[in-house]
């Protein structure tokens, strides 16, 4: 008998039991209209809600009993004046925002491009790295190099070698425009980041998995392409989301090279005008983007954890 | 006061809209093995967790001894710390050795002193067949070793009532006897079981009691000699013909 012809058999055969234990639904399967819970049951969930109400209110009390004492700290401190004047500037405030809002434009241009090729270099790099072809040594060392390199290397001081050192070496084509060159540095950087969370997580596919789509016929490449990189980006897609948190506020570092994005034009304000209000409004545009994003990756840490519980749980 | 142990009333569980437990009424007496026969998707699982407390019943009452363990007002913890759960997929910390997982809830839930604890989960590690295996993390351990080991974690609790879930139906067939023939000499020691299996020759043999579940209801409950060799109840044939036809 041959392995195709048994997995196959197998498959039929589960599916027949599956059927077998599940005979055509009948009517009691879907739940019964004469069905009324019991008064032992509608205690039970009046007790439950009855809780759920205590458990709110004393949730929001204890939130605003923290937040009272914070407010208070902070208008009591001696310094407060000050920095109400110099930092909570409503005028100073309305008068930075269309500048601020313009240099967010540029941080957020910067990010996405960022984003894309960093996908890119990161995933190249992962599979580099995990690929045991003989052949790929000179890559895979190249690979490992790379990211012991740029991992190292704080992202501020990447920013200016890429930023005064490139442009010195005067080579045909390279890019001059300083925003450009704070893109190619986070690339750098992130990719090396990205590269070895992809790695986590093409390591962390169950090796059964790639042997039920080798049995199954597939190649190496098909395996790969449909099977376990789908799983690995799926159980990593929390941590990918934190890396792409942390670029979007990293995309402010490129300020030193002084194009004029959100940070740089908050800075020309500030020193213009002896207030720092403006950082304050940076602050809270960089804010504005990061908190959906980090509910949003929260979210699929939630169900990640779900679905491993479901698999494990039963 | 001779109640049994463990009353089940009118329990019922649905997820979403599919019923999987409609009104289940049963009793384990103290020193009994009951034994949940049924089809996959039965509800035999769904049953033990609701005795777990693993799963919110949707109604109905659960009783261990004099406590009511559906009352909302109860600690789940405390309660499951009077019943001891084995799953089919061992579910063995992978990280610890196979006394430190026997040791960890005695120790950590129950704060009984590390040198008593370890003493008596090598009582039951050499009473199971595990005694050279102590030190030993679960990935050197074959399959019924895993199992014997996760069911002597489950008595290091020493707990009132023991859930077995389908523990044998993860094993290689051969290893299956070495695991049933440890929950036979448990029911020897006087413990209360009440198990999910598919094991029908074992049920015949150590079960006081079997109940055939078929779609979140118990269809035909007795003796395990009246349900096994003479059933009543037509869907009680079918399955056993089905059961029998495949070993």
């Amino acid at each position: 008998m041959d392995l195709g012809k048994t997995t196959a058999d197998t498959a039929k055969a589960t599916m027949d039991t599956a059927k077998a234990a599940m005979p055509p639904p009948p009517t009691h399967t879907s739940p019964d209209d004469t069905y009324h819970s019991s008064d032992h049951e509608q205690a039970r969930k009046r007790f439950r809600r009855a809780r759920k109400r205590r458990h709110t209110w004393i949730s929001s009390l204890c939130t605003l009993l923290g937040l009272v004492a914070l407010g208070t700290a902070a208008v009591a401190s001696p310094g407060w004046e000050r920095v109400d004047s110099l930092f909570l500037d409503g005028a100073e405030f309305r008068a930075a925002l269309p500048d601020l809002l313009r240099g967010f434009w540029l941080n957020i241009q910067m990010f996405l491009i960022a984003e894309v090729l960093i996908l890119v270099l990161g995933l190249l790099i992962a599979l580099i790295r995990v690929t045991r072809a003989p052949g790929l040594q000179p890559l895979r060392l190249a690979a490992t190099v790379y990211v012991d390199v740029f991992r190292g290397v704080p992202t501020l001081l990447l920013v200016f070698l890429v930023g005064f050192g490139l442009p010195a070496l005067r080579l045909q084509g390279t890019p001059s425009q300083p925003w450009v060159l704070g893109v190619i540095a986070l690339v750098l950087s992130y990719a090396a980041y990205v590269g070895e969370v992809l790695r986590a997580g093409l390591n962390s596919v169950h090796p059964a998995q790639r042997n039920a789509a080798r049995a199954l016929g597939l190649g190496e490449r098909q395996t790969l392409r449909y099977v376990v990189l789908p799983q690995a980006v799926r159980n990593v897609l929390p941590p990918l989301l934190n890396d792409f948190i942390a670029l979007q506020k990293d995309t402010a570092l490129v300020a030193v090279l002084g194009p004029l994005e959100a940070l740089r034009a908050a800075q020309i304000k500030a020193d213009y005008d002896f207030n720092y209000t403006p950082y304050l409004g940076a602050a809270l545009l960089f804010i504005a983007v990061t908190i959906p994003l980090t509910r949003f990756a929260d979210r699929l840490q939630r169900r990640a954890a779900q679905r491993t519980w479901a698999e494990t749980g039963r | 006061m001779n109640q049994p142990l463990l009353r089940i009333r009118g329990v019922r569980k649905q997820y979403g809209s599919r019923l999987v437990l409609r009104s289940i009424d049963l009793d384990v007496a103290e020193h009994q093995v009951v034994c949940l026969i049924g089809g996959s998707g039965s509800g035999k699982s769904t049953l033990l967790r609701c005795v777990d407390l693993l799963e919110v019943v949707d109604d109905g009452t659960i009783h261990l001894g004099d406590s009511e363990l559906t009352d909302p007002r109860l600690d789940p913890d405390t309660a499951r710390r009077r019943i001891g759960i084995v799953f089919q997929a061992y579910n063995l910390f992978p990280h610890l050795s196979v006394l430190d997982n026997i040791t960890l809830a005695p120790r950590r839930a129950h704060g009984v002193p590390r040198k008593r604890a370890e003493e008596e989960a090598r009582e039951l590690l050499s009473r199971f067949g595990l005694a050279d295996k102590a030190k030993e993390h679960p990935d050197r351990l074959s399959g019924g070793q895993q199992q014997r080991a996760a069911i002597a974690r489950a008595l290091a609790t020493r707990p009132e009532l023991l859930l077995f879930d389908e523990i044998t139906s993860a094993l290689d067939p051969e290893l299956v006897g070495e695991v049933l023939d440890v929950v036979e000499d448990l029911k020897q020691g006087g413990l209360t079981i009440l198990m999910a299996t598919h094991e029908m020759g074992f049920a015949r043999h150590v079960a006081d009691q079997v109940c055939f579940l078929e779609n979140g209801v118990i269809v035909e409950q007795g003796s395990a000699q009246d349900v096994l060799t003479a059933p009543r109840e037509q869907a009680t044939q079918r399955f056993l013909a089905r059961v029998l036809e495949r070993s």
